[in-house]
């Protein structure tokens, strides 16, 4: 039995019959090779287990977390959950612990990875800052390893491993910067040049930007800018808490969105990272979100299942009781034109490589405010034009992608960095109808 | 606990370390969460462990462990040095640290109430009580309490001879209420957008009586439904002190980061407008914008007695009569800039590296107070408490929404507005800074979620604000 398995039983026998309970433990390491001004600057690592307890004493709830795993400190650690526990209200929407179930056969684990050793970080850095030829470099490169495991009173239980690897980038000139990226399960299939060459590629194009005037554009939008559209569309809208407190836009069988536009989420993709079970113990396969433009179903929880009377999707996380549950293996459908045969079909629009910075003014409409990053360009008659400088947009990102404003998808698809992290998103580029820009860099 | 940190330090050093510096960390965290009178979530955690640095050429090697023993401190010691070394891969010009004062200390934020030994009882009922008031508005949907509090233990050891042991206390809360409606949803909170956090004990949290303000804030929200929308103009712009608090958190406060202005963040975080050659003579605003950074404040969030590079904690002033003057730092910027090291840099628990992080970056009170302001406004808006914020990597670009606005007019409030937003361009904005509050007004509003680094890490800040007024804001942006 491994180190996280042992960890959950452990745990589990100490609560023994004085609950229900669930533990979620996992033992790994993650490291960062973070570089700045083209060199290593800041070089880190961790390693250690961390163990998530969540009992329920006649559904009175309290959940408790530690990293501390000698005997003692694990059996202070049972006895104050339980503790706290007996002290609450009744939760009258405890769904209970789940009984066991299948996990899906996948592993998303590369042994290199798990174990990468900074020599093979800094080599990724090294290639990534050597494509710049002179530009200035800044990002980080990321391994993580860890052994994950489930065990409830009920006698569910899951184990896996996992790994990812990151390498994320800037180049820049005096005046501009451009962005590259690439994730996977395995640190062999990062290739430092040819995110680095991207990066650099970006950054010298853009290096005399002009000030475009603010107004509505038709976009096209990179990877990295619709993984954080797709991102705040699965946190706020296709979450079963939202729609059961009615903060959501989501409508299942309704035409929400353009016809060209389908998006699901799939732990069990050959290409995901990640773990096929969430922390609830439930089995997470494949949950069309969106087919076709029709929305289909939504990300759910135990509690959430519960309250609207389906099943959990596997989409509990840390957190979630607050947030609610959230897809965070996002898929969107491919097209079969490339990126220039996008830009092609585009007589006046702005190219975005990223947005940044983006908040939410409502979650209903989906209304959004943020700016574009490292790399923005004028697209006229059919081909980029210019560089333009930093945009600022407010849009609802729900409405953008509604009926009759998705006109192209790319064959780019590729785990790209959005505004919640890296590891989230397979996407394409997408060429949207309009977008609203609001203001410059001046304002 | 100390000797763990020696041992790490020792580790780190026998493995070709130039410095290294080390901290044993047993953080304890309190989460209650109440939505509609029903507990959401009660959660207790403890993260406990030691995080060494070393320093070799151009770069810092970091190594964590929850071990928490001899043998896998001076191990950790080690691998930080190890790491570090690999970093010669890419290399830069070697790092220095600016030289601080050697010291044997201690610090404990001064609480009159541990929360931890208030009775969950207590604290749940209060949160279940201003549920309960808030549901009782007509139109509201989500009602929602939260409490948090923080008790952290820390241990710091350098290769230069500190041992500093630290007791940091926190605590924080607040409440929220939502009203939705066909096609929108409002929300007001209290006493700010995530709660207020503040150094010290539960007395924090009864200070700000919840149950006195749970009816007004449930019947605004409600009220906001049927809110005239707020026209987009360009008028005077009225803010609420946990607005400005955000405002100078986000348009000052992270772009006078020396590790951004020096460009280590510039692929996350980001860089800075600000360029060091222009230090003591940039106008960053008007005459009215005083902005220290201040870690010595009783009660405020970025409160300290030292940073987690064993530098005192200090006031600096960053912004004199409007000119730019002073910047966040730690020993290895400062010395890269040559300005006196500040005492800011801070870790997020023992497995994060130190890094520049602001303390108390406030403004200084005024001369005014908010009746004041409005009374002499013929024409503006009054905005109050934070929605959304959004700001470009360079800090200049920002639009904020707030909860809730009002009209001013000829000197009076008048209708409530919604989803009220502005915009603008930081220098350009606190110039426009005409009428500043102070008194009791000036408050200490505390960040409990300020993000920054690779691996993530979360800081919390303070920012000492009152209200004012800023002149020609554009405002009423939307989509």
């Amino acid at each position: 039995m491994n180190r996280a398995a042992e960890l959950a039983e452990r745990v589990l026998s100490l609560v023994g019959d004085r609950a229900e309970a669930e533990v979620v433990t996992s033992h790994g390491n993650l490291s960062l090779t973070r570089f700045a001004n083209s060199f290593i600057h800041q070089n880190v690592a961790e390693e250690g287990d961390t163990v998530s307890l969540r009992v329920a004493v006649d559904r009175r709830v309290a959940s408790a977390t530690t990293t501390s795993t000698e005997p003692d400190a694990l059996a202070a650690f049972v006895d104050g959950a339980l503790e706290t526990a007996a002290l609450q209200p009744v939760d009258e929407d405890w769904p209970g612990v789940g009984g066991p179930e299948e996990i899906p056969d996948v592993e998303h684990v590369d042994d290199d990875t798990y174990d990468a050793l900074p020599a093979a970080r800094a080599a990724l850095v090294k290639a990534f800052v050597d494509a710049g030829d002179g530009l200035l470099a800044a990002g980080y490169c990321q391994t993580e390893g860890e052994t994950v495991a489930f065990a409830n009173t009920a006698g569910r239980f899951a184990q896996r491993r996992d790994s990812v690897a990151i390498l994320d980038g800037i180049h820049q000139t005096g005046t501009s910067a451009g962005s590259g990226h690439a994730t996977s399960a395995a640190i062999g299939d990062l290739d430092g040049a040819a995110v680095g060459s991207l990066a650099a590629q970006r950054a010298i194009d853009s290096a005399s930007p002009f000030d475009a005037k603010p107004g509505v554009y038709e976009v096209i939008l990179a990877p990295e800018a619709v993984a954080t559209v797709v991102m705040f569309l699965a946190f706020y809208g296709f979450n079963g808490k939202m729609v059961s407190e009615g903060q959501s836009f989501a409508e299942i069988g309704s035409q929400q969105f353009d016809r060209r536009f389908s998006m699901w989420d799939d732990a069990t993709d050959a290409r995901a990272v990640g773990v096929p079970f969430d922390t609830e113990g439930t089995a997470k396969r494949r949950l069309e979100l969106v087919s076709n433009g029709v929305t289909k179903d939504i990300a759910h929880n135990r509690r959430t299942a519960r309250k609207a009377g389906t099943v959990s999707t596997g989409h509990h996380f840390p957190g979630a009781e607050g947030v609610g549950p959230v897809a965070t293996n996002i898929f969107v459908a491919g097209g079969d034109r490339t990126v220039d045969e996008l830009i092609a079909g585009v007589e006046r629009g702005i190219y975005v490589s990223t947005f940044n910075y983006c908040r939410i003014l409502d979650p209903k409409t989906m209304v959004a405010t943020g700016l574009t990053r490292n790399g923005t360009f004028m697209i006229e008659n059919g081909r980029i034009s210019g560089a333009v400088t930093n945009l600022r947009f407010t849009q609802s990102f729900f409405g953008a992608l509604g009926p009759d404003r998705l006109l192209g998808v790319a064959d780019d698809a590729r785990f790209a960095d959005g505004e919640f992290g890296p590891r989230f998103t397979h996407v394409p580029t997408l060429h949207l109808a309009s977008w609203n820009f609001t203001g410059g860099a001046e304002g | 606990m100390f000797d763990l940190a020696t041992a790490a330090v020792e580790g780190a050093l026998a493995a070709g370390a130039t410095y290294a510096d080390a901290r044993v960390v047993i953080g304890k965290e309190e989460a209650i969460d109440v939505q509609n009178q029903a507990v959401q979530s009660l959660g207790r955690g403890e993260k406990a462990g030691v995080g060494v640095r070393a320093l070799i050429g151009s770069s810092w090697g970091f190594f964590a462990t929850a071990d928490l023993t001899r043998r896998a401190a001076a191990a950790a010691g080690a691998r930080a040095a190890d790491i570090a070394r690999a970093s010669a891969i890419v290399p830069g010009e070697p790092m220095h640290l600016a030289d601080v004062e050697v010291v044997v200390d201690s610090y404990e934020t001064p609480a009159i109430e541990d929360p931890f030994t208030v009775p969950l009882s207590e604290k749940v009922d209060l949160l279940i009580g201003v549920t309960r008031t808030m549901q009782e508005v007509d139109g509201i949907a989500i009602a929602t309490g939260k409490l948090t509090f923080y008790d952290t233990n820390k241990w710091f050891v350098s290769s230069q001879g500190h041992r500093i042991h630290q007791h940091i206390v926190e605590s924080g809360g607040g409440f929220d209420a939502t009203a939705i409606g066909e096609r929108e949803s409002q929300r007001r909170s209290y006493p700010q957008s995530f709660g207020q956090f503040e150094t010290g004990g539960y007395e924090v949290i009864r200070k700000w009586d919840f149950a006195a303000n749970a009816g007004r804030i449930a019947e605004e929200a409600a009220a906001l439904l049927t809110a005239d929308e707020m026209e987009e103009r360009e008028t005077n712009l009225i803010l609420e002190g946990s607005q400005l608090a955000l405002q100078i958190h986000e348009s000052v406060g992270h772009a006078i980061e020396l590790d951004r202005i020096l460009g280590w963040e510039a692929a996350f975080a980001g860089t800075s407008h600000l360029q060091l050659p222009k230090l003591g003579t940039f106008m960053f605003g008007s005459p009215l914008m005083n902005i220290t950074a201040d870690a010595t404040l009783p009660g405020a969030l970025g409160t300290f007695g030292y940073d987690d590079e064993g530098t005192k904690a200090q006031r600096v002033d960053i912004v004199r009569d409007g000119v730019w003057v002073g910047v966040l730092s730690g020993r290895d910027s400062a010395a890269l800039a040559g300005v006196s090291p500040g005492g800011m840099v801070r870790g997020d628990g023992y497995n994060r590296l130190p890094m520049v992080r602001m303390t108390n970056i406030g403004i200084l009170p005024g001369p005014s107070s908010l009746d004041e302001i409005i009374a002499e406004t013929k024409d503006g808006v009054y905005m109050a408490t934070n929605r959304s914020w959004s700001i470009d990597d360079k800090r200049l670009n920002f639009q904020f929404g707030t909860e809730i606005a009002w009209e001013v007019k000829d000197g009076k409030l008048g209708r409530m507005l919604k989803n009220p937003t502005y915009t603008g361009i930081g220098p350009v904005f606190w110039s426009s800074l005409d009428m500043l509050a102070g008194g009791d007004e000036w408050i200490h509003w505390g960040t409990p979620n300020c993000g920054k680094g690779q691996p993530m890490q979360v800081a919390h800040t303070g920012h000492s604000a009152a209200p004012g007024r800023f002149a020609n804001v554009r405002v009423g942006v939307r989509g």
